[in-house]
């Protein structure tokens, strides 16, 4: 960002629990604490990666912040207003501005409807258009995500994976949203479709101006598309910084871990691994203190009570939430 | 090796020829449908039947041909000298059974073991595969342990009788990287233990980099290139292998560039000409005869062989 960063999306203390029931009168027992307070910042125009394992609630921040989701607590707030709270009704003018795209193109794409349907379908819902009119916007869509123009009376059956996935983006293209979020967009692509794919969604950044919360688990696809890279750890987030600054200096130990896990495509790399033991814990039952604490290698006594917030780790914006210093 | 289809017979692996020596780990690579697991279920002769069948061709295996093996005999073969490791452990497991169970199962069929006898070695592969306290989790069912735990488990079941070839179909493309990191190390060290050889089937030129002595790449049921795993990676002749490359993000790379892509995408098996079938995708002109008449397989260096289309390898 060469001009000063406006923040377009801004959640503090986000939290949603599900309710896990039980009993014969399925009352909530317990809750799963999928998000568990997260403060997390958007600039408009940067796209902000999010990484964890499965698990670690990255899917369930992405459809809270995009209102699929009501928050249990905390606050989201797009370009300034809060929509954490909006009834459904209300939140109608927001859903133009924050769109989805989602992992599975064979499971978001509705089989029964054309991809002309599909695409119409959003200025349907918000009455924008007449017929023709519309004919014509969805046309340009699928220009625009190179597809060919005769797509519009095919079932999505008919097309391959990364093509469904161009559907996708098209659909999520349609009201010109401001922010997209990107759920595991390229995670089921073969490795020559999905450099297409992210070619794609790098040209339609530049030529829109989108930001995009792009969703993975994948840390060199995310540091290849990302200005700023959030790390998550069951519901919570440990680390963020610019993404250099959490490639080149991870200042938390799990992404330290993280990153030294990846398989380098290099076989002349002398891998210095540092392979975490155990499993994520449930996020039902997460341990007290800091999360990471059971899988730590340099876990400290105070680790197992004191709970790490979100602070300065040095550089500027660089944040990590961990006790300890290295 | 054919399958019958609605639409014909297709040919899902066209005359491919590999090489394991004992004691090492081949790498399968290729994106999907390009016959990587099909040539590993060939090779247990675990084709469905009676869609699948190896039309022509031969397995050797330590001077046998399994092709030619009767069913019996074959059935002394899988699971004893040969293991399986599968992708999805919660599929590869029997749901209703105990761990302990399924891994005495292996014992019991291969090395007349009693029934006492066969637990306590079960409990001693749960060790060997680091799962802790193996006493408990022997008796418990799969969906008790988490997703890396039961990789170690299909791992166990693979490596109970020692054998001596191990063919991993995609052992770690359902894990996390911080699981898929402990179950190569496993896997890693444990071949150090047993001295068995891998055959390792994956998509992920980065696991192939890191554990693999020699590289298949496959594409559209055809090995296109061959060769020591530094070598593929240092100077890779195909183009092909060069796109695939080329195309994967790295975290060392330029963010915010645009990748090498490989335009188009893999040809369904049934349009498949029998010349040169990178030749569409390549960008380069291809001949009529260079796409009608099958390249030739040959070695242009101590262990390096390709799938010489003038064209893809100039």
């Amino acid at each position: 960002m060469s001009e000063k960063a406006t923040p377009i999306l801004e959640t503090t203390g986000l939290k949603l629990h599900f309710p896990v029931r039980g009993g014969i009168f399925q009352r909530a027992t317990n809750s799963c604490k999928a998000v568990d307070g997260v403060d997390l910042l958007i600039n408009s125009g940067e796209t902000l990666g999010l990484v964890g394992e499965s698990g670690c609630g990255k899917s369930t921040l992405g459809k809270t912040i995009a209102r699929l989701y009501k928050p249990t607590a905390g606050n989201i707030r797009f370009e300034g207003q809060e929509i954490g709270d909006l009834k459904r009704k209300e939140l109608q003018p927001f859903r133009r501005e924050i769109q989805m795209i989602f992992q599975d193109p064979y499971e978001s794409l509705n089989p029964r409807q054309t991809v002309g349907g599909i695409l119409e379908e959003p200025y349907v819902i918000h009455k924008l258009g007449t017929r023709e009119e519309r004919r014509k916007w969805v046309k340009e869509l699928l220009e625009k995500v190179g597809l060919p123009e005769s797509s519009i009376n095919r079932f999505p059956f008919e097309f391959s994976g990364g093509q469904r996935q161009r559907i996708g983006i098209a659909r999520a293209l349609a009201l010109k949203p401001k922010l997209i979020i990107c759920d595991e967009a390229v995670s089921a692509l073969d490795v020559s479709i999905q450099s297409q794919i992210l070619n794609l969604l790098l040209d339609l950044q530049k030529e829109l101006g989108l930001t995009y919360l792009f969703i993975s688990h994948d840390l060199a696809v995310v540091k290849h598309v990302s200005d700023r890279i959030a790390i998550m750890y069951l519901g919570r987030i440990v680390e963020t910084g610019d993404a250099e600054t959490i490639y080149q200096k991870p200042a938390h130990p799990y992404t330290q871990a993280l990153l030294t896990a990846i398989p380098v495509p290099d076989p002349e790399h002398i891998p210095s691994k540092q392979i975490l033991e155990g499993d994520v814990p449930s996020p039902i039952h997460p341990p007290d203190g800091c999360p990471f604490h059971t899988r730590c290698p340099h876990v400290e006594e105070r680790c197992r009570i004191e709970e790490p917030v979100l602070e300065n780790a040095g550089k500027k914006e660089h944040l990590k939430s961990c006790h300890l210093n290295f | 090796m054919e399958f019958d289809t609605d639409e014909g017979t297709v040919r899902a692996v066209d005359g491919i020829s590999l090489e394991i020596s004992a004691g090492r780990t081949l790498g399968i690579v290729g994106e999907s449908g390009c016959g990587k697991s099909v040539t590993a279920l060939s090779i247990m002769r675990l084709l469905p039947k009676p869609m699948g069948r190896i039309a022509s061709g031969e397995i050797k295996f330590d001077g046998t041909d399994l092709i030619k093996l009767p069913a019996e005999d074959m059935r002394t073969v899988r699971g004893n000298r040969i293991g399986m490791i599968f992708q999805e452990p919660m599929t590869a497991l029997n749901p209703v059974k105990k761990i302990g169970v399924q891994l005495s199962e292996v014992f019991f069929l291969h090395q007349t073991a009693s029934k006492e006898e066969a637990w306590k070695k079960s409990v001693e592969m749960l060790d060997k595969v680091g799962i802790p306290s193996p006493e408990i989790r022997a008796g418990e069912y799969p969906h008790q342990l988490s997703g890396g735990m039961r990789q170690r488990v299909v791992i166990a079941i693979a490596l109970a009788c020692g054998p001596e070839l191990v063919i991993a179909d995609e052992p770690t493309t359902a894990l996390d990287v911080t699981i898929q990191a402990q179950i190569l190390d496993l896997m890693k060290s444990l071949q150090r233990d047993l001295g068995m050889a891998v055959a390792l089937i994956t998509h992920d030129l980065g696991v192939i980099a890191e554990t693999c002595d020699e590289v298949c790449v496959m594409y559209a049921g055809r090995v296109v290139e061959r060769a020591p795993v530094k070598t593929l990676f240092a100077n890779p002749r195909h183009a092909y292998t060069q796109g695939l490359l080329a195309s994967i993000p790295r975290l060392d790379g330029q963010p915010k560039t645009h990748l090498r892509t490989i335009d188009g995408m893999v040809p369904a098996l049934k349009e498949l000409r029998p010349g040169c079938r990178f030749g569409p995708r390549s960008g380069r002109e291809h001949t009529e005869t260079q796409l009608e008449a099958r390249p030739e397989f040959i070695e242009i260096e101590t262990g390096h062989w390709i799938e010489a289309c003038p064209v893809c390898t100039e």
